[in-house]
C-alpha cells in the first residue's frame, strides 16, 4: 500500500524518524463531510501560501515571511477539533492556523501587503496575525516566548471556571528555550486546559534537529513535567484530529494540558529568504510524496466524491485567493497618523 | 481630611486589597506573595482575605509567571505580578519588552494588556552586584509601557491603585529600603493619576529633579542645605514614563538651575534622558550646566562602606548644589 517511498533510502528516514505511511481509508457520513471540510481549508491554505510566495517574488511586499506549505495537515486537523471561544496561538509561521480559524483571507492578505485593511492594520505583518474576535491570540515571533502566553490563557480559562480550551502551536526548535520548559512546568502544576502541539519540521531554521535537540521526540519532555503525551505524524489530517481530539476533550473535562509531537516537513525552506540548501533533493521528496493533501484528495475519490467536486473545490480555493489578492492590491497603506495610534490604550 | 501614618508596605497592601475587593478580575501572582505572606511582607494577610485563586504563589519562575500574565490579561484578567525583586525581572524581560509591552502595536490595537509588574527595585544594604540594581532605564526605554516609581506612602497606594486600573502594562517599583518608611495616608479612597509630578518642596534658588528613594538622598541632605541658606525646589517625577514635562520646565523656568538626582546608574539613564529634555526645552533658562547625582558606574559592592560610596549622599548631593550655584 505504501506509496511514500521511503524505503528507497533508509538512511534519512532513520534520521527523520519518518513513520510509514498509513493505509487509505474510505469514510462516509460525519467523517467524510469532516474530510472534505478539511481538504477544502488545506487546500485553501495551500493556494494561498503560493499566491504568497509569489506576490513575494515579485516585491509586492517585504519583511519576512515564513510559509506553512507541507505542514497543512497539522493546523487542519488540530484547529478542527476546537470550538468557538476556545484559543488558538501561534509563531510566526501563522498564516495557515489563522486561515484555518476562520481568519478572512483578505484581511489577512492586505496584512501582508501592508495596507490599512489588514487584519492588524499593517502594524504586525506575516509573523502577527491576531483576531480577538475569534480568539486567536497571534502570531507570535519570539521563538518559544509564547508558550508562557497560552499558560495564561490557560489560568485564564480555568479563572473564569469555563470549560473552553487553548492549542499552542510552536516548532521543535522551540522545545529547547526556557519559556516552553516554565510554561509547560506552570501548566501541568495547575492542570491547565492547554494542548501544546509541537510541529516538528525537523529544522530550526537550518539547524537539524539531531544536532539540537537532547531527545528523539519532544513529547518526550511531557514526562519531566508529568503532563499527557503523544507523538504521530502529521500527515493525516484525519488521524490528526482524531488524536488532537482525545487530548482536547481530555483538557475541557479538566484533566489537564498535554503535549503533543506531531512530525511534518517545511516543502519549502525556513523563509523566503532560505534556499534550504542544508536538505538533500532525495529528502524532501520523500516528504513531497506524502503531501498531506494528496491523501486527503485520494480518500475523499476512494469515498466516492467525484473528480468534478474535487476540482470545484479547487477552482472554490483559487477564486478565495484571487479575490484576497485583489483585495490587497486595492487597499490603501496605514496613514501616517497609524504610526503612533495603539502604543498605549 | 483624616489621615494615618502607615507605612509603605501597608500603603501598598491597601491599594491592592482595594483594588481586589473592587474588581473581581485582579489577582496577585509571585513567588512567596501567598503563604509566606510576601518575601516583604507587602501582601501579608491577602492570602486569608482572598484564597488561593487570587493571592497564587508560583515556582522561581519568573519568565514562566510573567509570561502568564501577559496571557491572562490578553483575555481581559488584570494581573498582579510581583517580582520579589525587579533584579529578577531581567529573565523575564522578555516577556514585558516583547509580548506585554508590544501587544497592543502588533495586534493593531485589538488587545490592551491591563497588568502591573511591581516589586522592590534598587539598593537593600550588603547585598551586593546581582540584588542591588536600580533597573528603570531598562523599562524606561520601551514605548507601551508606563514606569511609576513612588517615593512616599501615600503617592505609593494612589499611584498603585491607578496602574491596577490602567489597561497598559504598568511597571511599579517601589525601592525596597523604604518597606518601613512611615508617613501620613488620607482614610479616604483616592487615586493619583500616573504621569503627574509633585512638587514635595516648593523653592527659588534651584530646582532638583528626582524619584523614588532619590528624593529620599534629597530629603537628608535637605537640612544641610537649609543651613546653606538654601532654598531649593524638589520636583519628585513619580512616574518615569510617561514623565510631566511640563511641571519639570515651570520649575526650571523658575529656579533656572537644574540638579537631577538618581539611584540608578548614569550612562542612558532617566537623569541623562531628563537632562536632554530639559536642556533642549528650557536653554534660555538655564544659568549654569545641568548637574546631576547618580550611582558610581561600577557594580554594587558588597563592603557597606563602599555601598555607601557608591551611592548618591548628602556630600555629592551638596558639593554638585554649590557648584550649581557658584
Amino acid at each position: 500500500m505504501s506509496e511514500s517511498g521511503s524505503n528507497e533510502n533508509p538512511e534519512i528516514q532513520s534520521r527523520l524518524k519518518i513513520a510509514d505511511e498509513e493505509p487509505l481509508i474510505q469514510v462516509s457520513g460525519r467523517q467524510l463531510e469532516r474530510l472534505t471540510k478539511m481538504y477544502r481549508e488545506m487546500l485553501l491554505i495551500r493556494r494561498f501560501e503560493e499566491a504568497t510566495a509569489k506576490a513575494y517574488a515579485q516585491g509586492k511586499f517585504g519583511g519576512f515571511c515564513h510559509l506553512y506549505i507541507g505542514q497543512e495537515a497539522v493546523g487542519v486537523g488540530s484547529i478542527n477539533t476546537l470550538r468557538e471561544g476556545d484559543y488558538v496561538v501561534s509563531t510566526y509561521r501563522d498564516h495557515g492556523h489563522a486561515l484555518v480559524r476562520g481568519l478572512d483571507p483578505r484581511t489577512l492578505m492586505a496584512e501582508l501587503f501592508a495596507k490599512r485593511s489588514g487584519i492588524v492594520k499593517g502594524k504586525g505583518g506575516s509573523m502577527h496575525f491576531f483576531d480577538k474576535q475569534k480568539n486567536f491570540m497571534g502570531g507570535h515571533g519570539i521563538v518559544g516566548g509564547h508558550v508562557a502566553l497560552a499558560t495564561g490563557i490557560g489560568w485564564s480559562i480555568r479563572y473564569r471556571k469555563s470549560d473552553d480550551v487553548c492549542i499552542c502551536f510552536f516548532g521543535e526548535g522551540a522545545a529547547n528555550i526556557g519559556a516552553f520548559h516554565e510554561g509547560l512546568n506552570l501548566a501541568s502544576l495547575w492542570k491547565l486546559p492547554i494542548i501544546f502541539i509541537c510541529e516538528n519540521n525537523h529544522y530550526s531554521m537550518g539547524t537539524p534537529e539531531y544536532r539540537a535537540l537532547s531527545v528523539q521526540d519532544v513529547s518526550i519532555r511531557a514526562v519531566a513535567y508529568d503532563m499527557a503525551r503523544d507523538h504521530f505524524e502529521g500527515d493525516d489530517v484525519l488521524k490528526v484530529y482524531d488524536h488532537v481530539n482525545q487530548f482536547v476533550e481530555r483538557a475541557r473535562r479538566g484533566e489537564g494540558p498535554a503535549l503533543l509531537e506531531i512530525s511534518t516537513y517545511r516543502f519549502r525552506g525556513h523563509s523566503m529568504s532560505d534556499p534550504a540548501k542544508y536538505r538533500s533533493k532525495d529528502e524532501v521528496e520523500i516528504y513531497k510524496r506524502r503531501d498531506p493533501l494528496n491523501r486527503a484528495a485520494k480518500e475523499l475519490e476512494m469515498s466516492g466524491v467525484p473528480e468534478k467536486e474535487l476540482s470545484r473545490m479547487e477552482s472554490e480555493a483559487r477564486e478565495t485567493v484571487k479575490a484576497a489578492l485583489e483585495f490587497a492590491e486595492n487597499c490603501e497603506p496605514p496613514p501616517p497618523s497609524y504610526l503612533y495610534t495603539d502604543v498605549l490604550v | 481630611m483624616s489621615s494615618t501614618k502607615i507605612s509603605m508596605r501597608e500603603a501598598l497592601r491597601r491599594a491592592m486589597t482595594e483594588e481586589m475587593e473592587r474588581d473581581p478580575d485582579v489577582f496577585l501572582m509571585g513567588e512567596e506573595v501567598g503563604h509566606y505572606q510576601g518575601a516583604y511582607k507587602v501582601s501579608q494577610g491577602m492570602l486569608e482575605q482572598f484564597g488561593e485563586g487570587r493571592v497564587v504563589d508560583t515556582p522561581i519562575s519568573e519568565q514562566g509567571f510573567a509570561g502568564l500574565g501577559v496571557g491572562a490579561a490578553m483575555c481581559g484578567l488584570r494581573p498582579i505580578i510581583e517580582f520579589m525583586t525587579w533584579n529578577f525581572s531581567l529573565v523575564a524581560i522578555d516577556q514585558i519588552i516583547n509580548n506585554a509591552a508590544k501587544m497592543l502595536y502588533m495586534s493593531g490595537g485589538q488587545f490592551p494588556i491591563p497588568m502591573v509588574f511591581r516589586g522592590p527595585n534598587g539598593a537593600g544594604g550588603m547585598l551586593s552586584a546581582q540584588h542591588s540594581q536600580s533597573l528603570e532605564s531598562y523599562y524606561v526605554h520601551c514605548p507601551g509601557l508606563k514606569v511609576v516609581m513612588p517615593a512616599t506612602p501615600k503617592d505609593a497606594c494612589g499611584l498603585l491603585k491607578t496602574s491596577i486600573r490602567d489597561n497598559n502594562p504598568v511597571i511599579f517599583m517601589e525601592s525596597e529600603v523604604l518597606y518601613n518608611y512611615i508617613d501620613d495616608v488620607p482614610d479616604h479612597e483616592y487615586l493619583i493619576p500616573i504621569g503627574e509630578a509633585d512638587i514635595k518642596r516648593p523653592g527659588s534658588d534651584l530646582t532638583i529633579i528626582t524619584w523614588s528613594r532619590g528624593y529620599h538622598f534629597v530629603l537628608e541632605a535637605l537640612p544641610e542645605m537649609e543651613l546653606a541658606g538654601l532654598n531649593p525646589e524638589i520636583v519628585d517625577l513619580r512616574t518615569v514614563r510617561p514623565i510631566d514635562e511640563k511641571t519639570m520646565y515651570e520649575s526650571v523656568r523658575k529656579t533656572n538651575r537644574v540638579l537631577i538626582v538618581e539611584e540608578g546608574w548614569p550612562q542612558a539613564s532617566v537623569g541623562s534622558h531628563v537632562s536632554d529634555l530639559v536642556q533642549r526645552n528650557c536653554f534660555d533658562y538655564l544659568d549654569a550646566p545641568i548637574l546631576r547625582v547618580h550611582q558610581e558606574d561600577v557594580p554594587m559592592p558588597y563592603a557597606s562602606n563602599l555601598e555607601k560610596a557608591s551611592l548618591p549622599s548628602t556630600a555629592k548631593i551638596m558639593a554638585a548644589v554649590q557648584q550649581l550655584l557658584k
